[in-house]
């Protein structure tokens, strides 16, 4: 075993490419070791102390005792993505590492601590060359009755970190009750009294800041610390959604169990569903009630409720659908991620139904995009699909504090309506004036057979072409702003990119600017009406575009090609999971593209 | 304007696809007479269907409808009659669609217990597809060409599974008899919870033998609040027994949320908050 306890203090050096005001940590365990605890610990400390950071989660598929890491990158900047790689890994065991040591990259100047008593270590870390330092953590760990070894990682972590001990057990405090408090405060001490010699403080960018220490003024503006599910689940608050119905899969199900205790507060309801069969049609019903409604699920559940997304475009039932994407096809990696519902969101329904397709471009966007999405939907009477992933839904994020947006409520109602009420009356913009169950006058049978306007049954071929158009011209027509996406930077090359790729385009952009290298960074969010006239203006002065996405075969590009002929060629790239995209690695590949004399061959769609 | 509203004042102008004589003519004409006799303003009931023969009822009333998807009354009945309890929900469809295709919902609605009459029209046959068996056709049955050997499975029990599922207001009665079916629907709506009817309905297109029905049913259940003692009842039953079975006090749905004016979902997610 190779050990190396440097006697005096050292400052670890950033890992390459990664700014030196950002730390990336990694905290690995057996399930029920506490990695999730104390990575969350960590990054409420450091969030109290006035830092940003990010927390992901890896996990294998047991319930118990499988292996787990906190994957965490603190900064004094806001980030958004993960780095390149891990500059501390603390291992408290040893447990099925091979399994995601893949996922937590390692430097040579890296530095692993690990608890002594876990045995060897095992070759795929030793052949990293990152410098390893034996850690007794369960002996510290030991020297407080029912001591526990996480938070004798917690108190290393701050002490190496430089963060104020105060600020890290209001932290503590925060989170246990009872006697646990005091317990958990004596080992997190330990800890703070027994960490190796490291020395790794996250300086503040801006001015004020005093050398060696970690910024611990408490920032200036209210900070939020959520993950991409809670802030869906509040979007979806803060848009209207006041019925929620919903069957459990990884990984929705925590946005689902964050709503059950908010929802009822605001007199909502939330309904466990037997099956997504049941789930997509509560909503529908509740919807048709007048009542804003959700549902939240991932692949394999948007699958089984596509028949009856496509109930709601031809009885035009708002209706907003979550889809936290995970590995797939079918069961595929229920816990890692990947944008692999692209295609299925937008061309899986039978028949022709247009609807809307969106995507949060980060953690906190979530936020913003879910509740546009109600907004959308109530708009257009229209379900919307809202494309997250795992990697945004259970990663924790420190963020100002978003700005508060106010919905209005957008659903076109039929307050008198009276003899002769057409409930899908051709109107210039495609939208029919809607009455709810209960509105004198308003009566009519919402019907997913073809119908004429007053919602009849029919099977003329004039009721069917009108009907179909009007459902087309309500969103090819539609002002949709400036939300449809962000665009930053100029230059003659591109990058376009949807969803969560959106942080490592943005890093690896932002990476070769500071190298003096022009890219424009193409941000979708509405990805279903593609918005091809603002896309097209984006790429106005654009020689040359990558699309950037995560799955296997390039979702998007394929879409892109299909819908319009751009003004410039558009080339692909795209990985699928688990692994998340890492700014290092698109560097390499926008500069090859950079470069690149003449354009390569275009990647096959 | 406050003239008594009839019947005929729930009938739309919509022509029935049904053939002539077909069972749900008379339950139709049940349901109206139950919701005259109740004086519901037509514009706070909804009728939820599937797909089948007997789902394209909700166009022939002059009621609020939802005409959904294959199977998925019940759920979507469920999210409207939560979302709106207001509303009288009344879902309605086939036993192919409400036993078949949507028989997972049937036991879940049953257990959930959401206020609202279910009524399952049971001719025993897939009558829009043209003729082929349903889960409550007979074992022995040969006159679909797509099971010319019977259908080698014992016929569902719709009533023995809502009881077993937890339902408290199980009921059969006979499209034949629509002033019965109409009090049995009556007091149904009355019933605070999830409240089961089947309809024996003849198909008289594909079973015409069920044109005999009015001959063999027989309005014999007594009702029972003794849940162990409706399924004994059922133990040897013809299938054509009618009336109540087992009414007894429901136990209720998860109930009315209860607003928090002060609670604030921003408040866990501030760094530094109280937990």
């Amino acid at each position: 075993m190779t050990t190396d306890i440097g006697t005096q203090p050292e400052t670890a050096p950033a890992a390459p490419g990664t700014p030196s005001n950002t730390l990336s940590i990694a905290i690995s365990g057996s399930g029920g070791a506490g990695v999730m605890t104390v990575g969350e610990l960590l990054l409420d400390a450091a969030a109290r102390a006035g830092l940003y950071g990010r927390m992901g989660r890896t996990f294998g598929p047991q319930i118990r005792g499988g292996e787990a890491a906190a994957l965490l990158r603190l900064s004094s900047r806001p980030v958004e993505g993960v780095g390149d790689a891990y500059d501390l890994l603390v291992a408290l065991d040893w447990g099925n590492i091979d399994r995601f040591a893949d996922e937590i990259p390692l430097a040579s100047d890296s530095r692993v601590l690990f608890e002594a008593r876990a045995g060897e270590v095992p070759e795929i870390i030793a052949r990293t060359g990152a410098r390893l330092l034996e850690q007794p953590y369960g002996e510290i760990a030991r020297g407080v009755r029912g001591g526990r070894s996480n938070l004798v990682v917690l108190g290393q972590l701050a002490r190496i970190l430089a963060l104020d001990p105060e600020v890290v057990r209001d932290a503590v405090r925060g989170r246990f009750g009872g006697t646990a408090i005091d317990t958990a405060l004596a080992v997190l001490d330990l800890g703070l009294d027994r960490a190796p010699p490291i020395d790794r403080p996250i300086k503040r960018s801006s001015a004020g800041a005093t050398g060696g220490s970690t910024a611990s003024l408490p920032p200036a503006t209210p900070r939020w610390n959520l993950s991409g599910n809670q802030a869906a689940g509040l979007g979806a608050l803060r848009g209207g959604v006041r019925f929620v119905a919903a069957y459990p899969i990884t990984p929705a199900t925590d946005l689902l169990e964050w709503l059950a205790v908010e929802l009822p507060a605001v007199e909502g309801h939330l309904v466990q569903a037997e099956d997504e069969l049941a789930a997509v049609n509560m909503c529908i019903g509740a919807s048709f009630g007048g009542v804003p409604a959700m549902t939240a699920t991932s692949g394999p559940g948007l699958a089984l409720m596509l028949e009856s997304v496509g109930l709601a475009v031809a009885a035009e039932v708002p209706m907003v659908i979550v889809d936290v994407m995970r590995g797939g096809p079918s069961t595929g990696i229920p816990t890692k991620s990947e944008q692999t519902d692209l295609d299925v969101a937008v061309h899986g329904l039978h028949g022709e139904a247009p609807h809307l397709v969106l995507a949060p471009l980060g953690v906190a966007d979530c936020l913003f995009t879910t509740q546009w999405s109600v907004e959308l939907a109530e708009a257009l009477q229209v379900p919307a699909l809202v494309l997250s992933d795992q990697s945004l839904a259970q990663s924790r994020l420190v963020v100002d504090e978003p700005p508060v947006r106010v919905s209005p409520a957008t659903r076109r109602r039929a307050e008198a309506p009276g003899e002769g009420y057409r409930r899908y009356a051709l109107t210039d913009d495609g939208v029919s004036p809607m009455a709810v169950p209960g509105t004198p006058g308003g009566m009519h049978v919402a019907d997913g057979l073809t119908h004429d306007p007053r919602g009849r049954p029919s099977s003329r071929a004039s009721d069917h072409s009108a009907q179909l158009d009007k459902r087309r011209d309500k969103l090819v027509g539609f002002d949709f702003g400036d939300a449809w996406g962000e665009v930053d930077g100029d230059g003659s090359l591109a990058v376009i990119t949807w969803g969560s790729s959106t942080a490592a385009v943005r890093e690896a952009a932002a990476r070769l600017r500071a190298s003096g290298r022009a890219v424009r960074t193409i941000a979708l969010r509405l990805l279903s009406p593609l918005p091809v006239e603002a896309l097209t203006r984006a790429l106005d002065g654009v020689e040359r575009a990558i699309v950037v996405e995560h799955n296997h075969s390039g979702q998007l590009h394929r879409q892109l090609r299909a819908a319009a002929d751009w003004p410039c060629p558009l080339f692909a790239w795209h990985r699928p999971g688990p692994l998340p995209l890492r700014p290092g690695e698109l560097v390499e590949v926008i500069d090859a593209r950079l470069t690149a004399c003449s354009p390569p061959e275009e990647t096959p769609a | 304007m406050n003239e008594p509203l009839t019947a005929r004042d729930y009938k739309s102008d919509v022509h029935p696809v049904w053939c002539p004589g077909c069972g749900d003519f008379g339950i139709l004409n049940a349901l109206t007479k139950a919701m005259a006799a109740r004086q519901l303003p037509p514009e706070h009931v909804a009728l939820i269907s599937g797909i089948g023969c007997s789902s394209r009822l909700p166009a022939y009333l002059t009621t609020y409808g939802f005409h959904g998807v294959h199977g998925r009354a019940l759920p979507l009945a469920t999210g409207l009659a939560v979302a709106r309890p207001d509303l009288t929900v009344v879902a309605m469809g086939g036993d192919g669609d409400g036993f078949s295709i949507g028989g997972n919902h049937f036991m879940h609605a049953c257990r959930r217990n959401v206020n609202m009459v279910y009524l399952v029209m049971d001719n025993a046959v897939y009558g829009m597809t043209k003729g082929q068996a349903s889960p409550t056709t007979e074992t022995d049955w040969t006159g679909s060409k797509l099971t010319p050997a019977g259908t080698h499975m014992p016929a569902f029990r719709p009533l023995e599974i809502a009881l077993a599922s937890g339902c408290a207001f199980v009921a059969r009665e006979f499209s034949g008899n629509p002033n019965g079916l109409a009090r049995r629907i009556d007091e149904a709506l009355d019933y605070p919870g999830f409240a089961f009817i089947q309809v024996l309905s003849p198909c008289i297109t594909y079973r015409p033998e069920q044109m005999g029905y009015k001959k063999i049913v027989h309005d014999d259940f007594e009702p029972t609040a003794v849940r162990t003692e409706a399924m004994a009842r059922l133990l040897d039953d013809d299938g054509m027994t009618t009336g109540l079975l087992f009414k007894a006090p429901p136990a209720p749905w998860q109930g009315d949320p209860v607003p928090d004016r002060h609670r604030a979902p921003e408040r866990v997610l501030r760094v530094g908050a109280a937990a």
